[in-house]
């Protein structure tokens, strides 16, 4: 930064002078110095969070606007707006003014579909976004931190998810509450007394909605900004991962300088987001709550579906049985001062699947770390086919989630396929169990059979569909040989083998030591070697008929 | 920092380490050659290309524009017609008007821009020399605070530290009464009406006709002031005539039921959603939200899902002219399992 003394710099341009003015003042200059053109690693696959930041600002800027009509009264009134079917009907303050809010207030009901398709477009790029990192390692050291807030991030974004939809009171969201305050009274000891205290007494009490809208409106989205902020510093400091290829290794980081194409990329991506939304709220009704009515404890509405994100864990309650083969599974038990109730079909189900989900997640770099002992950096991503036993991991995990959602649809299925309603949950039953297997033998299997290919065009080219007649009067197929860019493309990747048990100090080799080594085997036994220089010209002796590629198509590869 | 021709060949820690090395492996071949597009050498596909992000930006005015149109020109009725109008012009408004402005610029960066990709080193995070300092400072204060010379201090401390936080949960107490016996307890007692619901009216034993339903709250429920949808949510019952000979009532609940009329709570057992949908040939009940189903000629008993306890029965009578009437409150709580349940 400058010196203390007079300022021997003097602006050329306007910019500078108020550059100047502001650098002298609080600094800045080598901020900008620093980031302006800071390198940036481009691919399609690194948009999802990209999404999931405008869409949380788009959450802002539409929810702000219905908090300034919205009421989170629980207070009964009668409905007296411009929407005639539910004129004089009784109901609470909150869904009054939600109703006002989509017929009475110009613009109202744009924003409410807008603020809704933004959570579920939030909601399903921050799960997308998490998943583009599983499958492409980029949770490895040093962004094991930036995994866990990520993480975090994800369970806020559901928080803020349910509170909003209960906040319109209407039946739909009603049920969803009821459901809720069912699981939570399975809750052994306290689980009555938090219901009492969250809702300020009995179902449905008149307390809730008030309750649920601080944390909507208030701590959820300022704790989601909060992470929002440390993630994004993580990636500043750690810089941007990239996809492997000439030229990228994990001492250097190649893409476009941030300003100007990278910036006005991502700066224009944010409008382009907000038109697809503005576009879905202008053509798909979401959440008709004048369809839907009030909430009343007593009428329902078959067949409505909870938003994606919530559908798994009521999926789940569906699920499990109340009976297992004639046993109960729910108990009385009598203890000394009486008798008390204990609900595993409720308590399991609400717990189990996503406790398994979350601690899986948030311990998988540890695990993977553990079992690779691998303590490098890595910024240079795997293609997931690189990594089979990881992405068999993921993919049985997103079939576990995809289950499960389908569960909490069990009904739709079974009228819309025509089949018996508890057939279908009986084969969901057994898909919840032999799903996941199935989905990893099935993702590595693939996997493998793909990096085998890929060894395959490095050595011997790709196929051009073009048969030439050889001298000696056989006919042969023209295989296209690749120029050394795309073929470092396919070859430059590791292949871990698995390793043994390592002794310790003593020369023992642990019992905790075997079982690494265990699923070190698991991890790595199955593996396809990156095809070597050696072998390429082996394979070049023995295939005469090649050429090679044109410049132009080449560099499309590579510039992409 | 550089440009793409210097990327620096040979990086070979993309390529294998572990147990590759003793294999002979490809070399990185660095960054590959850098494309002109044809904007960069051509000054017509050049100014075509500008003409184009010009007009993007244009069809976003056009697209702010048709919001005001929506907005101000719309007239709204009572029927849900014009508001449906309305609702896709200013959709369709600013979604031109934003995609405008970001192809807008997408495209004028993907054409016009540099796409010259350059490649940047990195340093390491931190170095070791810090993470030893760092060590070094956090040992010296701890050192003289002389905490671990003071275990009196520092056991206080902590005891003091544990124990701050529970006023912090204390004060949450308020936030709603104790259950006290609220869950055992409906607004049913000897001798209320079963009424229909919403409308309140009586029902007649000889209203309810073989194979028939009714929705029933108690009667008053409609009356009360505060508090009507708590009753409610515990107090709906489904009313339901069967031949008396499909019942199987056991013992102690023999005379529960009049005629073939039997009344079931309406809150599931499971986690309380209403029990709406009552198949008439098979006497099943179901639950739309998890797909309970309860057997009406077995007291109600789980015949399928996730609910365990049958639907708790109202037992009824017939009053003197002739209206149907709870013979008391029933004899369990309705709902949901709870821990006090027992
Ligand atoms: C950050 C993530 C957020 C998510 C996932 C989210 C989600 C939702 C959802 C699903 C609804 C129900 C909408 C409907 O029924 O049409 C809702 C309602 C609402 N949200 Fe949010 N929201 C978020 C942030 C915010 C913020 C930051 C605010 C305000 C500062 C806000 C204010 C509101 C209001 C006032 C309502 C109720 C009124 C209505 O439905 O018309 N939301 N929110
Ligand atoms: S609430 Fe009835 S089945 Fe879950």
């Amino acid at each position: 930064m400058s010196a203390a003394t007079e300022s021997t710099y003097t602006p050329a341009t306007a910019t500078g002078r108020i550059t100047n003015f502001v650098d002298q003042r609080v600094g800045g200059s080598g901020i900008l110095r620093e980031f302006g053109r800071k390198v940036f690693p481009d691919h399609w696959s690194f948009m999802f969070g990209e999404v999931a930041l405008y869409t949380f600002v788009i959450l802002l800027l539409s929810g702000t606007f219905l908090t300034f009509f919205f009421d989170p009264s629980m207070a009964e009134s009668t409905y007296n707006g411009s929407y005639v079917p539910l004129k004089g009907v009784d109901m609470s303050v909150a869904m009054n003014s939600t109703l006002n809010i989509s017929f009475d207030v110009r613009g109202g009901l744009f924003m409410r579909q807008v603020h809704h398709w933004s959570a579920l477009l939030f909601t399903a790029s921050i799960a997308v976004h998490m998943l583009r990192v599983f499958f492409t390692g980029a949770f490895r050291k040093p962004r094991e931190l930036n995994w866990v807030v990520g993480g975090v991030l994800l369970i806020l974004s559901l928080a803020d998810g349910f509170t909003g939809y209960s906040l319109p009171d209407d039946l739909l969201s009603g049920n969803g509450l009821r459901i809720i305050q069912g699981v939570i009274s399975s809750i052994p000891v306290i689980g009555t007394y938090i219901s009492f205290f969250l809702f300020g007494g009995e179902f449905p009490g008149t307390a809730i909605i008030g309750r649920l809208y601080v944390l909507h409106i208030l701590l959820v989205p300022a704790m989601i900004l909060l992470m929002i902020a440390i993630h994004l510093f993580m990636v500043v400091v750690h810089k941007h991962t990239q996809y492997p290829g000439p030229g990228r290794n994990d001492r250097n980081v190649v893409g476009y300088p941030l300003g100007p194409v990278y910036a006005a990329k991502a700066g224009g991506f944010f409008f382009i987001i907000f038109g697809v939304i503005a576009l879905m709220a202008a053509f798909f009704t979401i959440n008709p709550i004048w369809n839907y009515g009030p909430y009343d404890p007593s009428p329902i509405s078959a067949g409505t579906q909870p938003d994606w994100y919530i559908g798994w864990v009521d999926g789940a309650l569906r699920l499990m049985p109340g009976w297992l083969l004639g046993i109960p599974l729910e108990w009385n038990i009598p203890l000394p001062w009486g008798v008390n109730t204990l609900s595993l079909n409720v308590l399991l189900p609400a717990l189990v699947p996503a406790g398994i989900v979350f601690t899986v997640l948030f311990a998988y770099p540890w695990i993977e770390r553990w079992v690779t002992k691998d303590d490098r950096e890595h910024h240079v991503l795997d293609r997931p086919r690189n990594a089979p036993t990881r992405t068999a991991i993921g993919m049985a995990g997103f079939t576990f989630y995809c289950v499960l959602w389908a569960a909490a649809s069990s009904d739709l299925i079974a009228t819309h396929f025509h089949v018996s309603l508890n057939d279908v949950i009986y084969w969901l039953r057994a898909l919840f169990f032999i799903g996941p297997i199935i989905a990893f033998t099935v993702t590595k299997r693939i996997a493998l059979a793909l990096q085998r290919k890929d060894r395959e065009i490095a050595l011997h080219g790709r196929e051009t569909g073009r048969i030439v007649r050889l001298p000696h009067g056989e006919y042969q197929e023209v295989h296209a040989q690749l120029d050394d860019y795309k073929r470092y493309k396919l070859v430059g990747y590791e292949s871990p083998e698995p390793s043994d048990g390592v002794p310790n100090g003593n020369g023992v080799v642990t019992k905790q030591e075997r079982r690494r080594a265990m699923i070190s085997r698991l991890f790595f036994e199955d593996r396809v070697a990156p095809a070597t220089p050696a072998e390429l010209e082996a394979a070049h002796a023995h295939a005469p008929v090649h050429e090679q590629i044109e410049e132009p198509e080449r560099l499309k590869e590579v510039s992409h | 920092m550089g440009d793409h021709s210097d990327g620096i060949p040979a990086g070979s820690d993309a390529v294998a380490k572990a147990g590759l090395h003793d294999v002979e492996k490809f070399q990185d071949p660095g960054l590959p050659p850098h494309r002109l597009r044809l904007a960069d050498t051509d000054p017509w596909a050049a100014k075509r290309a500008e003409r184009q992000v010009a007009i993007l930006f244009g069809i976003s005015v056009v697209g702010t524009l048709l919001f005001f149109f929506g907005y101000f020109f719309i007239r709204l009725d009572d029927t849900i017609g014009t508001l449906r109008i309305q609702n896709m012009l200013l959709g369709l408004g600013t979604a031109f008007a934003m995609l405008g402005i970001g192809t807008g610029i997408v495209h004028w960066a993907r054409a016009l821009m540099p796409d010259h990709e350059v490649s940047e080193e990195r340093h390491e995070l931190r170095s070791e020399a810090d993470r030893v300092a760092a060590e070094k400072i956090v040992g010296d204060i701890i050192e003289e605070t002389g905490i671990k010379r003071r275990p009196l201090i520092r056991n206080t401390l902590l005891g003091a530290v544990a124990l701050a936080p529970f006023p912090a949960i204390v004060m949450f107490r308020d936030l709603g009464p104790l259950p006290a016996d609220a869950l055992r307890h409906t607004m049913w007692d000897k001798g209320t009406r079963l009424v229909r619901d919403p409308t309140g009216t009586p029902i007649r034993a000889s209203d309810v006709t073989l194979g028939s339903a009714f929705h029933v709250i108690p009667d008053g429920l409609n009356n009360l002031h505060e508090g009507k949808l708590e009753e409610k949510a515990k107090a709906v019952v489904l009313l339901m005539r069967l031949d008396p000979s499909l019942l199987n009532p056991s013992k102690g609940r023999e005379d529960w039921s009049y005629n073939g009329i039997v009344a079931y709570s309406k809150i599931c057992t499971h986690v309380g959603c209403p029990v709406a949908l009552y198949e008439q040939q098979t006497h099943h009940l179901l639950c739309p939200c998890h797909q309970s189903t309860f057997d009406l000629t077995q007291e109600c008993k789980v015949i399928f899902g996730p609910a365990k306890r049958p639907l708790p029965q109202l037992p009824i009578a017939v009053d003197s002219e002739g209206y149907l009437v709870a013979q008391s409150d029933f004899h369990e709580p309705v709902g949901p399992s709870f821990w006090e349940r027992g």
